[in-house]
């Protein structure tokens, strides 16, 4: 096991720094940031003297080896826009998208697999239809849609919730619930499938000839066998709102590493966008890594 | 009047599906006592299993439905049971065990913990449930049962898995065990362990045994009486010895001609001039483990060369090697003198059509994309200089026609033949090639008794017909006796034992032929019951 994470963390660290490499040529040839920076108004010699202090009049070669240099040494640079360290920045704002991911995936998760699972246990009756049917529309559902529709309908028409912020719970309640949307479609029609292959396999077959109760049926015997597909689904769903429910944090206001990447990469704040884009690999480097050993533990007939 | 331990009166049970409705069983009655066993007999789509299924309650309705008849359980009727008194039954009262028991063990969980679940679902505490599965494991003769318990299914072989489900159905000590198919997929020898086992448990705790078989071999070997059924019917019941010896219905006396390996041994042919195909030396490795150990093997024009062994004996491997579909690691092949391992690529694949294969599987070897045609007439678009395309339909037409089907059916998809017919099919479809050789694995091993003596026979008339050579892999040693000239036997990747099949059968040299021999279930009762005794005393 041990031996797998390391190979599977080399391997990543090599993406990591080709990722590295492309993006930081890649931003650089959006232009300079002086300008952005800068009024209007601004002197040559100040813009001169901009770029001298940000070491943009260097060749980019020399611009990324000393960059590099930097990294070496734990340090990311800083954010212009802010002047603070870019990583900072980034953590900030990665630790309000994490937490804003985990509560969702965790709602998402658990509301997918009871209704999932006792859907496919009598296929085509009442329950199931009524969950297919808004598994359906969920999964089809454009989230900047529902987002503003959710602002109008609760915000600005009832005044039950605040429209943006992280303020207090209440200001997480529509963001949460708009983001709970979509995966929960999408992993509520794979948890139904994979159950309802499971649930018509031999060793149910056994389970029921053992007398066993309906209940540990579904989630004991059935449950741990269908959710190897259903963890995929449900790590791809997770890294889509860890690296950045962009409109969905735009629209809210939500101050995480999405809204701060579409920023950043606005401002040419080059130091924030490689850094969160780290922040980022390394996440979902994490994240598959957590899938990988999820597989294992439920099925012992993986090991690595 | 008494009651018997376990009666089904008039049962019959519909399936409704898209194509209508089915009557799987229809006016089905048996009963089953104590200490007694019980078989029913009777081929696929039968219904043999259907009336066990719902005893059970394992017939899913809809689409199932029970149209009339009781299962009285002591004299109360099952069938007006709630769901929950029924569950309390089922694993308690009467357990069931499977064919196929790696896919019934759930895999991802310890076998240790499927036993106890069995004790703790019906009401015993934890400790008690881990107390008797160390126990169970014991008496079924798992190894190591204390270190067993935390193994996983896919950990043991196929016939220590079928002990698991055992030890498991018999964890709450069950008054009835029912036994669907349960050493069909296992070795001979391995199948003669289990029903010994069965037949052991069974006397210690005087349980009613039902045993749901398609193989005469299994019922003469272990059943009391018999029950006999096709298209859903009860065609005979009797005392087993009784129902073999006097059949009064003519399926029954139609199922007991096809029991293969009763039929004349064919003579001893001439084996000298040049063979059409010679392997020399053959070894073939996966990994650490030896599939082939340099194997020998000689096939004349015309002649029928069987392989037998068990799973792992390296027979399907020598198959496939020799038609170079795993190449192996060492040794030769030569097909008239000419070595297929030094052959270039070009002239291999004019060879190919000269050697064919008919796989065990005719439901995953045939494309269910392609019509009959288009899988017969393959074989001509690859090799377009054994027939000009203007004459492919009526060849198509002809070769069915050979293999007993109708011209016709070259429209049909696969999935519109039973598995006999899909068989045919399959062979049509080497023959297409005109081959000198058919390597036939397992061919007909997935088929019924009678259908696998009609493809016996069909292989056989086409072997005088065209003069065919065939490699004939098998586990079974009965199903070669009437069709095989020379057999070879396999154990570990050698060849154990080489002869004329009556030297085979009437002298067998080596112990592990012996064994075979002794193990494979002759379907007369009488026979089996004198091979038991011979048994036991050769063991005491």
């Amino acid at each position: 096991m041990t031996g797998f994470i390391g190979k599977r963390a080399l391997a990543s660290g090599i993406s990591l720094i080709g990722l590295v490499i492309l993006v930081f040529f890649l931003s650089r040839l959006t232009g300079d940031p002086t300008n952005l920076y800068l009024p209007l108004d601004a002197s040559i010699e100040a813009r001169e003297q901009f770029r001298q202090l940000h070491g943009f009049n260097d060749p980019l070669i020399v611009q990324f080896g000393r960059y590099v240099m930097d990294l070496a040494q734990g340090d990311f640079g800083e954010s212009l826009q802010q002047a603070r360290p870019a990583m900072e920045v980034v953590l900030q704002a990665f630790g309000w998208t994490l937490r804003l991911a985990l509560i969702t995936m965790t709602c998402v998760t658990v509301a997918a697999i009871v209704i999932g699972s006792l859907a496919a246990f009598k296929v085509g009756g009442i329950f199931d239809r009524i969950a297919t049917f808004f598994s359906l529309v969920g999964a089809s559902a454009p989230d900047f849609w529902l987002a503003i529709v959710a602002i109008v309908i609760f915000a600005v028409n009832l005044h039950w919730l605040p429209t943006s912020g992280t303020g207090t719970p209440w200001h997480w309640v529509l963001p949460v619930a708009v983001l709970f949307v979509r995966p929960f479609g999408l992993i509520l029609q794979v948890v139904r499938g994979s159950m309802i292959t499971t649930l018509s396999s031999a060793y149910v077959k056994t389970a029921r000839a053992k007398g066993v109760r309906t209940r540990s049926i579904i989630f004991v015997h059935g449950l741990r066998n269908a959710m190897l597909p259903v963890i995929t689904v449900i790590g791809d769903q997770a890294a889509a709102i860890l690296n950045g429910a962009v409109v969905i944090e735009t629209i809210f206001g939500f101050p995480g590493i999405g809204k701060l990447m579409i920023d950043s990469i606005l401002l040419r704040d080059f130091s924030v966008v490689l850094a969160s884009i780290m922040i980022s690999a390394v996440a979902i480097f994490i994240m598959n890594l957590l899938i990988d050993i999820a597989y294992a533990m439920l099925d012992p007939r993986i090991r690595y | 009047m008494t009651d018997h331990l376990l009666e089904v009166r008039d049962l019959s049970v519909e399936f409704h599906t898209a194509a209508g409705t089915v009557k799987a069983v229809q006016n089905v009655s048996w009963h089953l006592d104590r200490g007694e066993t019980l078989a029913i007999l009777g081929e696929s789509g039968s219904g043999k299993s259907v009336s066990a299924s719902a005893v059970m309650n394992l017939i899913d309705m809809p689409p199932g439905r029970i149209t009339s008849g009781q299962i009285l359980l002591n004299g109360q009727d099952m069938l007006v049971m709630t769901a929950e008194q029924r569950r309390q039954i089922n694993g308690c009262k009467i357990a069931m065990i499977f064919q196929d028991p790696l896919a019934h063990l759930n895999p991802v969980y310890s076998v240790g913990w499927q036993i106890a679940e069995m004790v703790t679902t019906h009401g015993g505490t934890r400790d008690k449930a881990q107390a008797r599965a160390l126990d169970l494991l014991r008496r079924v003769g798992i190894p190591e049962p204390e270190l067993a318990m935390r193994k996983y299914p896919h950990q043991f072989s196929g016939g220590q898995r079928q002990r698991l489900m055992i030890a498991m159905a018999l964890a709450c000590k069950p008054d009835i065990l029912i036994a669907d198919e349960p050493t069909t997929a296992l070795d001979v020898t391995v199948q003669a362990q289990v029903l010994e086992l069965l037949e052991e448990l069974q006397r210690e705790t005087g349980m009613g045994l039902l045993l749901i078989t398609h193989d005469l071999g299994v019922v003469a070997e272990i059943a009391d009486r018999v029950v006999v059924m096709n298209g859903g019917q009860i065609v005979e019941t009797g005392n087993a010895a009784e129902v073999y010896r006097n059949p009064r219905h003519p399926y029954t006396r139609k199922l007991i001609d096809a029991a293969p390996g009763k039929g004349q041994m064919p003579v001893e042919r001439d084996r000298t001039g040049q063979p059409l195909l010679r392997a020399e030396r053959l070894t073939k490795s996966y990994g650490a483990f030896h599939a082939l150990k340099g194997v020998d093997l000689t096939i004349m024009p015309g002649e029928t060369v069987a392989v037998v062994g068990e799973s792992g004996s390296g027979k399907s491997t020598l198959a496939r090697a020799i038609l170079r579909l795993d190449d192996p690691d060492g040794g030769r092949i030569l097909y008239r003198g000419d070595d297929l391992m030094a052959m270039a690529p070009r002239q291999l694949f004019g060879l190919r059509r000269d050697l064919q294969m008919v796989f065990q599987d005719p439901t995953q070897s045939l494309n269910p994309r392609m019509t009959v045609f288009q899988l017969i007439s393959e074989a001509w678009v690859i090799h377009p200089d054994i027939l000009p395309k203007a004459q492919w339909k009526d060849r198509a037409a002809d070769l069915l026609v050979k293999v007993g089907l109708r011209p016709e059916m070259a429209a049909r998809y696969p999935h519109q033949f039973s598995g006999g017919q899909r068989q045919r099919i399959a062979i049509a479809r080497a023959l297409a090639m005109e081959p000198k050789l058919i390597v036939c694995d397992e061919a007909v091993s997935a088929l019924d008794v009678s259908i696998q003596a009609q493809v016996i026979e069909l292989l056989d008339g086409l072997r005088r017909e065209f003069g065919l050579s065939y490699l004939f892999i098998a586990h079974d040693l009965p199903v070669v006796r009437d069709f095989a000239d020379r057999v070879v036997v396999m154990k570990s990747g050698e060849i154990v034992e080489e002869g004329p099949v009556r030297q085979i059968f009437d002298a067998p040299r080596h112990p592990y032929t012996r064994a075979l021999l002794s193990a494979s279930l002759d379907p007369d009762p009488v026979v089996q019951a004198a091979r038991r005794t011979a048994r036991q005393l050769e063991t005491a």
